[in-house]
């Protein structure tokens, strides 16, 4: 190895924590084992400090550094994830270049996961030494700055979705909303209405939609897919497949005449959850935006065997187009907004529930379609014959939420849906409802009263969870009827409740794809499928890669005010750094060392940025450190250990496992042949 | 004597083959001859350790020493010319990083014993098994005694320079003979002590005159198993494990050249701590696939990798030897 | 040292998921075992094998990999490229007489603190069991001349 440098001078500051870290590690014997250890690593001083973060703590680190002439900084406290950039900006802020400045996490990776205070100790000495003996190596890093192209794309014209666009749009940005359904609006333009306020569910949200859909600064692509995404925060290039529509948007007026004179008649599994039909020409619903229908290619009898063509005959503008290809747009993009929503649990998947087996067990989308006064119902609440009013109806409540069979998370919404459910059902029927809950959850504003509005109206509480729903009669009084057998927890007792409906108030599921919408966008998800936000609770809408942000039910079911308050919070943070117009980025990039490099070619084939080019003329390779994402992969494969990684270097990471070991057994008991 | 300064070389544990490349810089030996003494050099002329010895300290102004040190001789012979030599170059890959000898680090000694003297391959009638000493009438008969693992020159002593290659080439061997020769003269420096000699700081592939492209292994396969390898074509490519890309220049990529893969005789490139790890990163990084099983498969085609990617460098490497050859 | 034979273990982290599953850990207070120590890398794809070899002739009785799951890296594709270089650093290290266990590869992402701790503990348990490695430190000059052993 070669020689170390002159040993820069460095400063050791051990964090008490409160008592976070003092508690579990000896705080006092790290700060005194580093000064009298360490000090061949060029260790100068070591203090320890009750809270290293307050502003007390980082300015005696700043005196340290301009009294003590200190080069280099060590600050043993918490994870760098939370403090790194703090204790940086400090070293900044007293002349010395940020990135001679190291965090050692002994807080997440001690004292909170360790127990025995000797080992502890021990732990956080040989984390110490690590990061002392690696810091040496560490060099000064300027930020590599790139402009921010102004655009941003989201993806998604739910809710969320729309409140972001508009957002930046109204802030005289450009936005690319795409959505895969032919119209935006998403599950919120299915509902009826929306606790706890009952507002109509459509009425406050069409005006969004309208004033997306007329924008001046969103270009709406909807019934349209991303279908690949490169680059990097800043300078994002999205590839977008717009589906063909079969309908040139340039000549549609959206008279509807095509949907009116189209024959073939279809199930409609979206947007009517399956309870109503649609026409194969269609837009979803009356208020869609754009106002453009689609042709549903696999069902039109045109498509099927060339036959038909009567909304082509009907057109008076001519637009339907059947020779329309599928288009593919190029976008580039400084930021994106991921705000995919979710998906319901699919109610079948319970079997004791009988959804899909007893016609009058309903799922609560189904409900609200029904509840809907433009639903294929027209809002009357019916059984599945289409005219038989219920008498009593069962709303079931934490349907494949709260459960270790399906999910263990809870769905947050289906407690105020089921209120509200009952809440229709008495309004509009008459009917008794009762309500059967694990536990009641209304912590949001107004959604406790809601559910004391619901208790006064006279809705029935069962307490426990539904073991079965049946048509299996035992009693007279069952015959016909559907049968919710519950133990009820508040008296202790089995009960067998016969009503005429059953509304099982699904919960919400991450997106089928979500997966690999994750991948597409370099985004990771949750253990049950989510996507992982950067901090849950400090940084709710970004997620770990820069640029990329999610709002809405994306990373977990959300009510609506929730999904909207996502959804201004990531435009907000689009918007900061677009008015930033260039955005740092974090100089950790490898560069080749052009002497030794032999044109070998191993490097070449591992860079999924593409920052890796061959130069033929000089048969080398180089990287481009704009391109360059620093994840360190070719600088680890080099073959002649051309490639230098800043941040991360060899010499770095090398000092830093000697430093870890210097206090292994192995290593004092001096073995030796 | 004369008072041209004084030359020697030695060969220790090694093969001989670094002998036989000094005669092979042809006339060149002639200039050797013209500006230096030969002190010691047992394989060229007869001289006794005790001459050695009874010279004064940095006697000698260079000295090529060739081989590992394997025994207790070698390695007294080590600190008795280093003692004696201003500069002491590392010649040769044995003395550099162990080389062939350094493979036997892999085994205990007791092993090395037994296959040198009691395997099938070995005529040993008697079944005679050498022991350190012996007695016989004259008095007491000693050998030398080995070292449970061989080391290189620099691993025993302090060493100026050094000169990769199994054996070095002739044509860098006389370049650093004709520096040398300068470097009495006035005109020349000596290059920065520590530094390698008679070699490029890039690897094989840097003198390789062989197309290269992105590579995409799906198989390795031995050099003759692939029938006809492409002459023009990067070997690795063709799904030979070739070690150019992790070796140091110097050779003119010899091997490579004649359509052989290259071996690793010229060690790691200039700074790299570890030459095995390089070429287990360079192969994985070209496997073209992504399931363990499809990985496996194809790696499969290297079925000795510690001797594939250590064959010259075991002695130097991180690790220096197998626990078998130091657990007891 | 107290009789009972504790690994030291040195674990090579990705900045984006396993060291923040540390993190993750630590904020939820699981506990696992401390014979680990960690070093962050940008990406498992930094991973040299060199820092395998380095640890192991320092002194480490195991050396833990951990990386984003296959399909999450957040550098796209890098943590195949790990995996490929683990696979073929444990091969070659059986060669130097390693036991292959001693060197783990773990996909932790970054919510995944608990199985982290899972997987640390399990590895710890194991490498307890092979005993120490204790890779000589190659430096004692001065060790009594080894003899030529003489079989029976």
């Amino acid at each position: 190895m070669s020689d170390k440098p002159e040993k820069p001078r460095v400063g050791v500051y051990v964090c008490h924590c409160g008592s976070n870290i003092s508690g579990v590690v000896d705080v006092e014997g790290v700060r005194d084992w580093a000064q009298e250890h360490l000090a061949k690593d060029g260790v100068v001083i070591s203090r320890d400090y009750k809270f290293m973060c307050s502003s007390l703590g980082q300015e005696l680190i700043e005196k340290d550094i301009k009294e003590l002439g200190l080069e280099r900084v060590v600050v043993a406290a918490c994870s760098p994830h939370l403090h790194e950039k703090t204790f940086r900006t400090a070293s900044e802020r007293a002349g010395l270049n940020p990135y001679l400045t190291e965090l050692v996490s002994i807080r997440e990776q001690v004292s909170w996961v360790h127990t025995d205070k000797a080992v502890a100790t021990e732990k956080s000495k040989s984390l110490v030494a690590g990061t002392v003996e690696r810091v040496v190596y560490n060099t000064a890093l300027e930020k590599l700055k790139v402009p921010i192209n102004p655009n941003t794309l989201v993806v998604g014209g739910g809710i969320a979705g729309i409140q972001a666009a508009l957002e930046i749009a109204n802030g005289g940005f450009h936005v690319y909303l795409v959505e895969r359904e032919p119209s935006i609006g998403g599950h919120m333009a299915q509902f009826d209405k929306t606790f706890p306020t009952l507002d109509c569910s459509a009425c406050i949200l069409t005006p969004r939609m309208v004033e997306a859909g007329y924008h001046p600064n969103i270009t709406l692509l909807t019934w349209s897919e991303v279908m690949s995404v490169s680059g990097y925060v800043g300078n994002f290039n999205v590839t977008i497949k717009k589906k063909a529509r079969f309908v040139n948007e340039e000549l549609c007026t959206g008279c509807g005449i095509c949907v009116e004179k189209c024959p073939q008649q279809v199930v409609d599994e979206i947007y009517e959850a399956g309870i109503g039909h649609r026409k194969v020409v269609y837009t979803p619903f009356a208020q869609a935006v754009p106002k453009y229908p689609v042709i549903d290619a696999p069902n039109c009898t045109f498509f099927k065997n060339g036959k038909c063509k009567a909304c082509e005959k009907f057109c008076p503008t001519n637009a339907i187009d059947f020779a329309q290809q599928d288009e593919y747009l190029n976008v580039e993009v400084g930021n994106i907004i991921l705000a995919t929503g979710y998906d319901l649990f699919d109610a079948r998947r319970v079997t004791n529930y009988g959804y899909g087996r007893l016609p009058d067990v309903f799922t609560s989308l189904e409900f609200e379609r029904m509840c809907n006064a433009s639903g294929p119902t027209n809002g009357e609440i019916t059984l599945r014959d289409g005219k038989t009013k219920p008498k009593t109806v069962g709303v079931i409540h934490c349907v494949g939420s709260r459960d270790k069979n399906f999910n263990n998370y809870c769905s947050s919404i289906c407690c105020m849906q089921s209120l509200k459910f009952a809440h229709l059902v008495k309004e509009r029927t008459g009917a008794d409802v009762y309500e059967f809950y694990i536990d009641m959850r209304t912590p949001m504003k107004s959604y406790d009263e809601f559910y004391q509005r619901v208790l006064d109206e006279g809705t029935l509480f069962v307490r426990g969870k539904v073991a079965e729903v049946t048509n299996a009669a035992r009693a007279e009084h069952e015959k016909g009827k559907l049968i919710i057998q519950v133990e009820d927890t508040l008296i202790g007792k089995q009960r067998r409740i016969p009503v005429d409906m059953v509304v099982l108030s699904i919960g919400m599921e991450p997106r089928a794809d979500s997966k690999q919408t994750g991948q597409l966008f370099g985004i990771s998800c949750s253990a049950d499928g989510w996507y992982l936000e950067r901090h849950p609770k400090l940084d709710p809408v970004s997620t770990m890669t820069e640029g990329v942000f999610i709002a809405g039910c994306a990373s977990g079911p959300k009510d609506i005010p929730a999904s909207v308050s996502q959804g201004a919070a990531a435009a907000a943070r689009v918007l900061d750094k677009i008015l930033q117009k260039e955005v740092e980025l974090e100089p950790i990039r490898a560069s080749v060392n052009e002497a030794k490099c032999s044109g070998c070619r191993i490097c070449n084939n591992l860079c999924p940025f593409n920052a890796i080019s061959f130069i033929d003329d000089l048969a080398i390779t180089r990287i481009n450190p704009a391109l360059c994402q620093g994840c360190g992969t070719c600088v680890a494969a080099c073959p002649a250990g051309a490639i230098n990684g800043t941040g991360f270097s060899n010499e770095q990471i090398f000092a830093q496992i000697d430093g870890i070991l210097t206090l292994a057994p192995a290593r004092s008991a001096g073995v030796g042949l | 004597m004369s008072d041209k300064p004084k030359f020697a070389m030695y060969w220790a544990a090694s093969c001989g083959g670094c002998e036989i490349s000094v005669l092979n810089i042809g006339e060149k030996i002639l200039d050797v001859d013209a500006n230096f003494d030969i002190a010691f050099w047992p394989v060229a002329m007869d001289a006794k350790y005790h001459d050695v010895e009874a010279l004064e300290d940095g006697a000698i102004l260079l000295t090529l020493w060739n081989g590992g040190i394997r025994t207790d001789e070698n390695e007294h012979l080590a600190h008795l010319l280093r003692r004696k030599s201003k500069i002491l170059v590392a010649f040769g890959s044995c003395a550099t990083e162990g080389c062939v000898p350094g493979l036997a680090n892999l085994s205990p000694v007791s092993e090395i014993f037994d296959v040198a003297f009691h395997t099938v391959s070995t005529d040993n009638p008697n079944n005679i098994h050498p022991v350190a000493s012996f007695e016989v009438p004259e008095g007491t008969l000693t050998l030398p005694t080995l070292r449970p693992v061989l080391k290189t020159l620099a691993q025993v002593v302090d060493v100026d320079y050094y000169m990769p290659g199994c054996p070095p080439e002739p044509h860098q061997i006389a370049a650093v003979i004709d520096l040398v020769i300068q470097v009495l003269q006035g005109k020349a420096q000596l290059p920065p002590k520590g530094s390698y000699i008679g070699c490029g700081a890039s690897t094989v592939c840097d003198e390789c005159p062989r197309e290269r492209n992105v590579k995409h292994i799906t198989a390795f396969k031995r050099i003759q198993d692939v029938a006809p390898l492409d002459p023009n074509l990067c070997i690795l490519e063709q799904g030979v494990p070739c070690n150019g890309p992790a070796t140091r220049s110097g050779c003119n990529s010899r091997c490579p050249r004649v359509g052989a893969q290259c071996i690793g005789c010229y060690g790691p490139a200039e700074g790299v701590l570890d030459y095995g790890a390089r070429l287990i990163t360079a192969f994985a990084s070209v496997v073209d696939a992504k399931e363990p099983a499809e990985i496996d498969a194809i790696l499969d085609g290297i079925p000795d990798p510690t001797g594939q990617f250590y064959r010259f460098n075991l002695a130097d490497s991180l690790l220096r030897a197998s626990t078998k050859a130091w657990k007891r | 040292m107290s009789e009972k034979f504790e690994p030291v273990i040195v674990g090579f982290t990705c900045n984006w998921c396993s060291y923040r599953a540390a993190d993750a850990a630590g904020t939820a207070r699981i506990k696992y075992e401390p014979n680990v120590r960690l070093i962050r890398l940008m990406c498992s794809g930094r991973l040299d094998p060199t820092f395998v070899m380095k640890a192991l002739a320092g002194g480490a009785d195991g050396v833990l990999i951990t990386g984003c799951h296959p399909g999450d890296c957040h550098y796209i594709e890098q943590n195949y490229k790990a995996l490929r270089r683990f696979m073929l650093l444990r091969r070659t290290l059986k060669g130097f007489g390693v036991e292959p266990e001693r060197i783990k590869l773990v996909w932790a992402s970054a919510a995944e603190g608990m199985k982290l701790a899972h997987e640390i503990d399990a590895f710890v348990d194991e490498v307890r069991k092979l005993g120490p490695l204790n890779w000589p430190k190659w430096e004692n000059e001065s060790n009594p001349a080894e003899v030529l052993e003489v079989t029976a």
